[in-house]
């Protein structure tokens, strides 16, 4: 490729930023703001330019380094990218410099802010770019420390159980993560994802974890499943979610919710399938149940909620167990004669559209929440509001977008996603497809209500007295999110072009058990 | 290659240099005890700039010393001591600069403080287990003082039950080599010859000899029952004599059940080594558990001391090379990371604000008091929980590997360890540092009441010995082959080849 290594400047640049604000005391706020958007935003030229370069027709790894590091553990520094990542950095990129803008007002010590927001951004990108355990590893856990001390120490009252709790949830999958991936180098010698999903296709490494004997392969297999549903998460181990996303500070949680949540997801994709085709097979249909667990029943909990923060947390259960029901279908079909490579097909696009189109509406609606909460002196109560649409029709609209965006209503992006993800599931595990439409109808409910609770009706509560409509700030955070909707509505081939040809290798070399 | 008995020599001579000086002036002792730990720091990595790693011990010194009993004054070296001598040598350093505020009996305080340091030197490099066996005791003796002396919280107790129980470990390793001499007939104390007497011996006696040794030797590595000098010991400890005792003293006890035990007697650790396995195990967590309802902040360091020195035991339990490897680079990384704990704890905190009870810690808004130490106190916290970019985490890495080749079941507990640790050092750091909320949102920018505080900045030298461990931590969390490539082939030395099974892959 080119003489600059693109991925590595992709990763460690906000890393720099970060390094260049905590080594600069003396420098003001607005002048800390600029720095940290100007470092933030340098992931979205360095994205376009490895999207430029990026060749969709491949389906390996692109743009790749590889260089030489810990002999004693066969640990190279190995970084590559291919539409999967490319997706998710692009994701990144976007929601990364809109999540600071959000930001933007009202943060006490934008400096340290700034800096802890870069290096959760640099770890993050680092995670969907690492090709080796060992520094994969690192980014994954790195990322826990800023998103801690941004959910602790620019949160809410109850910010504190709430960012131990998210980190002590996330480090216990981690440990078992860890555990995992020991037992996967004692058994084969390399901890690099590529050599690893070969060992993982022609059936090697299930062989070897088997010379373990008893229940212990099964145990490794557990352990890194652990780990990823935890993060992303899977139902029943979502506790963590709501109150660390309903505390945060907004523009910490639109990135924690946009890009965050996408890790435990593309753990499962990267990762954990590659690796385990078979025991993830095996395993598929009590999985199946607990994806639907959090279909349905975070959709009727986020129907429950009064807390318009908590119910937006309590949709992103909903929306990213779609993607989990996608993969445990597949997995579950995997094998079977019958199995369309189709439907397959349609699945694994769709979930990968609903990474994205999830980002992008989540990260708007936590952002039309925050601008509640600014207009209500902290209140965001669904019963706190009433005839805002009155009030603030710009506002009004624009949040009524995220939410039929985030509904699934065609002609905006997160309709694409969620249909390819029914119809792939319909063809592979009907039954799963039926009791997930159950979610649907109760996403459906939940937003109409927080639509007609909030924004019709006669102005009452926060919005009795003076309520501003968007500033320019505003629209520099919304504006792009909604024009996205409307894009990728559209247009959803701008994404799937990126990653078509790997999904049909993927669907047609389909690890089969 | 003869550099590095001079540690022993200068480092002695610094004791008694600081002792003279001390008398006129303690900034001069201060000085003597700085110049000193740094200069046997400098010669450990001079010698390791020029070490080339092998199998086996490398001779620096060897000289009759006892005929009789066929003693010799045999210093030698090899890539798993060398690692630990480089420890010492930093870990003495910042323990200097973090002791700069000593202000009573200062000479003296440094006296015993370079004695101490001598006498570990000397055990790293012994390759006579009765040369070994004297310096270990020399090394004994000053701790006693350290905390008699200068110690805070029932410091009297502390010190005599860290005395006690090491004496009593001393005692029973003392007991195991002279029966392996007498009964084996051995003409020497060297490791080997040691070894080849004991092979003679009835495998029953074997078994106990064996026990006597690594028990011995493992009370002083905290294994759990006979963990509980540690906490105590740690937290009556001035804050160098902490660093010296968690960081390095602690090593003493792991790197004799590694050199002197498991080569002594194959046969006796294969008896022994289901139960030292479960012992570390359940130390690790237990230790941990205990961490996590401490209310003394030097507590929790202090039990976590004992969680991760389990990690070391059951790495050498494990018995293969992998996870033997990891045992000494974790010795090597939590030597550095309790290092910087202690310092923190003892040196920043509780010297400024005379109080480590994190009920009376978290009412203060410390971390805008000590932002340093905030500072510090979380990157050591992070690497204390194992979190990769920082030493701890290939060394965890690296024993789980090898644990997992062993008894996957030990690993399982192993992994709920790390789970532990997380949840206490978190705790420790949100109820030390985090637990007055930061309000941005007050309308005009108020704050809520606070009284008015002023505590002593961080002074140059705290800053200085932090930087010290904090990039020795991350330098061998990126470069861990840094050091594993001095401990691997010693691990292939001929004395390990009976008790760790093969390396590869």
């Amino acid at each position: 490729m080119s003489a600059l290594p693109l991925l590595s400047t992709l990763v460690f640049t906000p890393w720099l930023g970060a390094l260049l604000l905590a080594a600069l005391p003396r420098l003001g706020g607005p002048a800390s703001r600029a720095l940290a958007l100007a470092f933030s935003l340098s992931t979205l030229a360095l994205a376009l330019l490895a999207l430029r370069g990026f060749d969709p027709a491949a389906t390996g790894y692109q743009f790749v380094e590889r260089h030489d590091w810990i002999a004693a553990l066969n640990v190279h520094y190995h970084l590559g990218l291919d539409g999967l990542s490319l997706l998710l950095v692009l994701l990144t990129a976007l929601l990364a410099p809109v999540s600071l803008l959000a930001s933007w007002r009202g943060v006490a010590d934008p400096r340290l802010f700034g800096a802890l927001f870069l290096l959760l951004q640099g770890a993050v990108l680092g995670v969907f770019l690492a090709l080796d355990f060992f520094h994969w590893f690192a980014f994954w856990e790195l990322s826990l420390i800023p998103a801690y001390f941004l959910i602790r120490l620019w949160g809410g009252p109850g910010a504190g159980p709430a960012a131990y709790q998210f980190v002590i949830y996330t480090i216990g999958g981690s440990a078992f993560l860890l555990l995992g991936f020991a037992a996967i180098f004692a058994a084969t010698g390399t901890l690099d994802f590529v050599q690893l999903a070969r060992l993982g296709a022609d059936g090697t490494l299930a062989a070897r974890l088997a010379a373990l004997g008893g229940f212990w392969p099964k145990a490794v297999f557990l352990g890194i499943f652990l780990g990823f549903a935890v993060k992303v998460p899977l139902y029943p181990l979502h506790t963590w979610l709501p109150p660390a996303y309903a505390e945060a500070p907004t523009g910490v949680s639109m990135f924690l919710t946009g890009v965050l949540s996408k890790m435990g997801v593309y753990g499962f994709l990267r990762l954990l399938w590659p690796l385990f085709p078979g025991p993830l097979h095996a395993a598929a249909g009590p999985l199946l149940w607990l994806a639907l667990g959090g279909v349905v029943l975070g959709a009727f909990a986020a129907m429950r909620q009064t807390d318009l923060k908590r119910m937006i947390a309590y949709s992103s259960v909903n929306h990213l167990s779609y993607c989990l029901l996608a993969l445990f279908a597949i997995a579950a079909a995997g094998g079977r004669p019958g199995a369309g490579r189709g439907a397959v097909a349609a699945a694994l696009s769709g979930t990968l559209l609903q990474i994205f189109n999830h980002g992008v509406s989540a990260a708007a609606l936590f952002y039309c929440i925050g601008v509640l909460e600014a207009r209500a002196g902290g209140r965001r109560g669904l019963d706190d509001f009433g005839g805002v649409r009155a009030a603030a029709p710009i506002f009004a609209g624009l949040c009524g977008i995220a939410m039929f965006a985030s509904l699934g209503l065609p002609g905006l992006n997160g309709f694409v996603g969620e249909f390819l993800i029914f119809r792939g599931v319909w063809g592979l595990v009907p039954w799963a497809a039926a009791v997930a439409c159950l979610g649907l109808f109760a996403t459906a409910f939940f937003l109409l209500t927080f639509w007609q609770r909030v924004f019709h009706g006669p102005r009452a509560g926060a919005a009795a007295g003076a309520f501003a409509d968007l500033s320019g700030l505003d629209f520099a955070v919304l504006g792009p999110l909604t024009a996205l909707m409307f894009l990728l509505g559209v247009l959803p081939q701008l994404l799937t072009g990126l990653f078509n040809p790997l999904i049909t290798s993927w669907a047609a070399h389909l690890p089969l058990p | 290659m003869s550099l590095l008995p001079w540690t022993i020599t200068l480092t002695f001579a610094g004791a008694l240099l600081a002792l003279v000086v001390g008398r006129r002036s303690a900034a001069a002792a201060r000085w003597v005890a700085l110049l000193t730990a740094a200069g046997g720091w400098s010669l450990t990595l001079l010698a390791a700039a020029r070490f080339v790693p092998g199998p086996g011990l490398q001779t620096l010194v060897d000289a009759a010393w006892i005929p009789g009993l066929g003693v010799r004054y045999h210093l030698a070296v090899d890539g798993i001591s060398l690692t630990l001598l480089v420890l010492t040598g930093l870990v003495a350093t910042a323990g200097v600069l973090f002791s700069w505020n000593i202000g009573e009996r200062t000479g003296e305080f440094f006296a015993f403080f370079l004695t101490l340091v001598a006498g570990v030197y000397g055990v790293f490099l012994s390759a006579d287990a009765l040369v070994f066996f004297v310096f270990y005791e020399i090394a004994i003796v000053p701790k006693y003082f350290l905390i008699a002396i200068w110690g805070s919280t029932n410091r009297e107790y502390g010190a005599m039950k860290l005395a006690l129980y090491s004496f009593a470990g001393s005692a029973l390793v003392l007991a195991g080599l002279l029966w392996t001499y007498a009964v084996g007939g051995a003409h020497g104390f060297g490791f080997g010859e040691l070894a080849a007497a004991a092979a003679t011996l009835s495998p029953h006696q074997q078994v106990v000899v064996f026990a006597l040794v690594f028990f011995g030797f493992a009370t002083l590595a905290g294994i759990f029952p006979l963990h509980t000098w540690a906490p105590t010991g740690h937290v009556a400890a001035p804050t160098a004599a902490s660093m010296l005792l968690a960081g390095v003293v602690m090593k003493l006890g792991a790197y004799g059940c590694l050199r002197v035990a498991l080569p002594l007697s194959p046969l006796g650790f294969a008896f022994w080594q289901t139960p030292i396995a479960w012992l570390a195990a359940i130390g690790i967590v237990y230790a941990g558990l205990v961490a996590l309802v401490q209310q003394d902040l030097k507590f929790v360091i202090g039990y976590s001391s004992v969680s991760h020195m389990g990690f070391v035991l059951l790495g050498l339990a494990a018995a293969n090379t992998r996870a033997a490897s990891g045992a000494v680079l974790q010795m090597f990384s939590h030597g550095v990371i309790a290092g910087l704990l202690f310092a923190v704890v003892g040196r920043m905190i509780y010297d400024r604000t005379h109080t480590r009870m994190l009920a009376e810690l978290r009412a203060l808004p410390l971390r805008r008091l000590l932002p340093f130490a905030a500072v510090v106190f979380v990157i050591a916290g992070f690497a204390s929980m194992g979190l990769p970019g920082f030493s701890g985490f290939p060394a965890e890495l690296t024993i789980l590997i090898g644990v997992w080749r062993t008894a996957p079941l030990w690993a399982a507990v192993a992994a709920l360890g790390v789970l532990v640790a997380a949840a206490f050092t978190l705790r420790a750091i949100q109820l030390t540092f985090f637990a007055t909320p930061e309000r941005p949102s007050l309308p005009g920018g108020a704050r809520p009441f606070e009284p008015v505080l002023h505590l002593a900045p961080i002074t140059l030298a705290e800053k200085a010995g932090a930087v010290l461990l904090i990039g020795a931590t991350v330098l061998v969390g990126l470069r861990p082959d840094l050091l594993l490539d001095w401990i691997n082939p010693a691990l292939q030395s001929p004395l390990f080849h009976a008790v760790l099974k093969g390396g590869a892959p």
